[in-house]
């Protein structure tokens, strides 16, 4: 047992030393306004939030952009082969962090749902002191986050958001979008069906009842009616339905000879699956053979759908199979690391982490407006879309839309999904530009930049 | 003192205590060590929740506690009650006020429609009516009204909203006469900070307030009769009371605290979506109840933070960070723990929640209150005749200590 020999003099002394560093410590801040901007790094480390569904219906997705996620802050920390920090047009990226700070991230799980979205980013902003979220895999979600981190005054790089609304009407000026957007999708893949279907065909549309099939239908209706289509009927579908029979049997006698199914992750698996088991693709409407549509794809829904997309049209951000320098290099690191192609959620959250690390680098500073004035109207290329602008006016970025078609396959189990998608037509970006003020993203204004703080 | 006993007296000094203080004492370790940036929990966002979830299940606990009517849609007053608030942000101004007041407002006229058609039946059957009033709403909210409710994407305020009482330099954010909700105070002492954000101490003021009405209201004769109705409602019928405006009272000023709940979640966030409506949302409500102690008058509030605590803090705890916290050990030893503790931890976090479920309503009925007070009765001397105060406590319906 020891003895405690302090003096009454000696505990005065030092209680009165504490006393008074305790009383001089205390500083009152407003929101760390001591750097001019919310979560200014300080130290020698910087924290980015990583904002994925890890549960529900979209998790696929969002566990995939994690992946690519975690690959993209090895890079940015000179671990690994450096992927598309070799092709990528900028070079200021030298693997030492960002701005000589290493890169740190948290993850949140946004369980698809906006509440859940908002309060996992609260906390990344508030107790993680991030700087910039990332990531997601749903409009509605990617909307909300969005807007909370326009009034906490941090960046916010989308990662999988398809809505014309993102961009839109809801557009912010702390939130960037490089993933493409419904109208793309319209634009791209309007003239290649009217080379497989012809112009005198009747559509029918299921769609996801939110944001983003609410606008994607808008565009796919609209480019298609531009053909010469008739779009004989819509029906809107609760997200996470399950069951899609009784939507799809109706279709049988609506007259329609196309399908459009605007519905997305395992619910798009759902409707595509029963609409084959219904033998739809094997009837004969009008005279012509019907048709499905799945405008916007990706490789886990193909992944999930199997043998039911052959034939079946629709588009992509990117895909694993282009040819290009920056893809190759891409997929070989993802592929190094985690065995399997990645996914265009995948990538565009990857290229998203970077082109944010990029954008502070050349604003020599985190600081959000600085950023934002670095990424606005940014050329670039080498990260697989060949020439692309993050345009100034609305944070969409302009990119070449591929238009994939289901096939066969290899019938290797494991690249179900992956080689099961085969390139039809890459879409040059001038085809599916826009006005951004166009009618279906009108509305919606920036604001100023908000540095928080 | 202001109407309490002195033991309710200390219980609210007590409640109020925690809440004030609260930025400082979820906070327990400095920021920047590895078990703060894992258990620090003093963040205004989580704080707001506990406090507004507090609120919310001390409302529940009115009506579930004091009359036993369990009400399976709690979650669909709070969804109303969030989107009158922000309607009222897009419509007049991000003053609060009018928010709070219509979400009040107009929760208590959704709970009055509800209540007077499902109070007509009781038990299961009372049950399910309103978990389908519930799924109901959320299901209008969803799709059916997505004009008022913007559907999935969620309800929230643009820049070119009416807000006809908006002038020039008023804050763009829900503010209470200009004090605005988000901004804070920090305090750094060493290693430590210390947030106090406006919003938070709003939440914590309604609370509070809550919290005091709820416990005149289970002391008062009104409190009494609808104990009485729990005991035996058929017997009160048979000596000629009338028991359903006591009930439908009850359920009104229930739906009304989940009104203020969902008012404040909206002051604190200007957005609001159905999914606050799910049926698990309402579950979520009764298990708060039911983990801290039916009927107490604390428990609930102890069971909204608890859950919100694994919600927020616990589902954050990832591989990496629990092999950061076992580096110090051997390979083996540390993979081995990780992959033990891994499935309780992270997204896995409902299975902790499922466990202490079970345990509480296994070992404990009368809730954490229960093992709080078994744990008094321990440690105290008089073991024999407080240890029988506190099974009874169990079943709640006595005047407890800690009701």
């Amino acid at each position: 047992m020891t003895k405690t020999t302090y003096s009454r003099r000696r505990v005065l002394k030092t209680g009165a030393v504490a006393g008074t560093a305790g009383l001089m410590m205390p500083t009152y801040l407003r929101a760390a306004a001591h750097e001019g901007f919310t979560n200014a790094p300080t130290g020698d480390t910087v924290t980015i939030g990583f904002n994925v569904p890890q549960t529900g219906p979209y998790a696929e997705e969002g566990l995939d952009e994690l992946r690519a996620q975690e690959l993209a802050v090895q890079h940015l920390n000179g671990e690994g082969d450096g992927g598309m920090l070799n092709t990528f047009s900028q070079k200021n990226l030298d693997g030492t962090g960002i701005l000589g700070k290493k890169v740190q991230f948290v993850t949140g799980d946004t369980q698809t749902k906006s509440d859940v979205a908002r309060a996992s980013a609260q906390s990344m902003i508030q107790k993680d002191g991030c700087i910039m979220i990332n990531g997601g895999s749903s409009s509605g979600v990617a909307v909300a986050v969005q807007g909370l981190c326009q009034d906490a005054g941090v960046i916010f790089m989308a990662g999988l958001t398809h809505s014309n609304d993102t961009t839109g009407k809801d557009r912010k000026a702390n939130g960037f979008r490089h993933f493409f957007n419904g109208y793309m999708s319209g634009a791209a893949l309007a003239p290649v069906l009217q080379t497989a279907y012809g112009s005198d065909r009747r559509a029918y549309h299921l769609t996801a009842d939110y944001t983003w099939g609410w606008t994607q239908q808008e565009s796919i209706a609209a480019a298609t009616e531009a053909l010469g289509w008739e779009t004989t009927q819509n029906v809107l579908t609760p997200v996470g339905a399950g069951d899609f029979s009784s939507y799809i049997a109706p279709i049988l006698n609506s007259g329609a000879d196309v399908l459009v199914l605007n519905h997305y992750g395992g619910d798009m698996v759902n409707s595509l699956t029963q609409a084959v088991q219904f033998g739809l693709k094997d009837k004969q409407v009008n005279g012509k053979n019907f048709e499905i549509v799945v405008p916007l794809y990706s490789e886990l829904m193909a992944k999930g759908a199997g043998a039911n997309i052959e034939g079946v049209y629709g588009s992509m951000n990117w895909n694993w199979q282009l040819e290009d320098e920056g893809t190759k290099a891409f997929v070989k690191s993802f592929g190094e690391k985690y065995g399997f192609p990645p996914s265009n959620a995948a990538h565009t959250c990857y290229v998203q982490t970077l082109l944010y690390a990029d954008a502070v680098t050349r604003a020599g500073s985190f600081n959000p407006c600085a950023v934002v004035e670095a990424l606005e109207d940014f050329e670039f290329s080498g990260m697989g879309n060949g020439d692309v602008l993050y345009r100034g006016a609305d944070h969409q970025c302009f990119k070449d839309v591929l238009v994939m078609q289901g096939v066969a396959g290899s019938g290797n189990a494991n690249m179900v999904g992956y080689d099961t998608l085969s390139l039809v037509e890459l879409t040059p970006r001038a085809q599916v530009e826009y006005e951004p003020d166009h009618p279906m993203f009108a509305g919606g204004s920036l604001g100023e930049c908000n540095p928080g703080a | 003192m202001l109407g309490l006993n002195s033991r309710d007296f200390k219980l609210l000094m007590i409640v109020i205590f925690m809440t004030l203080a609260a930025p400082i004492l979820l906070n327990p370790f400095p920021v920047d060590s590895a078990l703060g940036e894992s258990f620090n929990a003093g963040y205004p966002a989580l704080m707001q929740r506990f406090v507004i979830f507090g609120l919310l299940a001390v409302g529940f606990n009115i009506l579930f506690g004091l009359t036993g009517y369990l009400s399976f849609g709690h979650a669909a007053f709070l969804g109303v009650g969030s989107y009158a608030a922000v309607w009222m942000f897009k419509l007049l101004s991000y003053n609060i006020i009018p928010a709070m007041l219509a979400s009040v407002i107009v929760a208590a006229l959704f709970a009055v429609v509800i209540g007077y058609v499902c109070l007509r039946r009781s038990g299961i059957y009372f049950s399910i009516l309103t978990l389908a009033f519930a799924q109901m709403s959320y299901a209008l909210a969803y799709s059916v009204l997505s004009p008022i409710t913007n559907g999935e994407t969620g309800l929230q305020v643009y820049a070119d909203d009416p807000q006809v009482l908006m002038s020039a330099g008023d804050p763009v954010v829900p503010h209470l006469f200009g004090w605005e909700m988000n901004s804070s105070v920090t305090w750094n002492v060493g290693g430590w900070q210390f947030v106090f954000q406006n919003g938070y101490y709003l939440a914590a003021i309604c609370m509070i307030i809550g919290f005091y009405i709820s416990i005149r209201i289970f002391r008062s004769p009104f409190g009494l009769m609808l104990r009485a109705i729990k005991s035996n409602q058929t017997r009160m019928s048979y000596t000629g009371m009338n028991t359903k405006p006591y009930m439908l009272a009850a359920f009104v000023i229930s739906g009304m605290y989940a009104g203020v709940a969902g008012g404040l979640m909206s002051a604190m966030d200007p957005l609001t979506g159905a999914e606050r409506m799910f049926w698990t949302a309402s579950g979520e409500i009764v298990v708060m109840a039911i983990l801290g102690g039916v009927g107490t008058l604390i428990g609930p509030v102890l069971g909204a933070g608890i859950i919100k605590y694994l919600e927020n803090i616990i589902s954050k705890i990832n591989s990496d960070i629990l092999h950061n916290w076992f580096a110090f050990m051997p390979d083996w030893m540390d993979n081995l723990l990780v992959n033990i503790l891994y499935p309780f931890v992270g997204k896995g976090w409902h299975l902790t929640l499922g466990v202490l479920f079970m345990v509480v309503v296994i070992f404990l009925p009368g809730g954490l209150v229960q093992g709080g007070q078994k744990l008094g009765a321990l440690f105290s001397r008089k073991s024999k005749s407080s240890d029988s105060d506190a099974t009874t406590a169990g079943t709640a319906n006595t005047n407890t200590p800690a009701e």
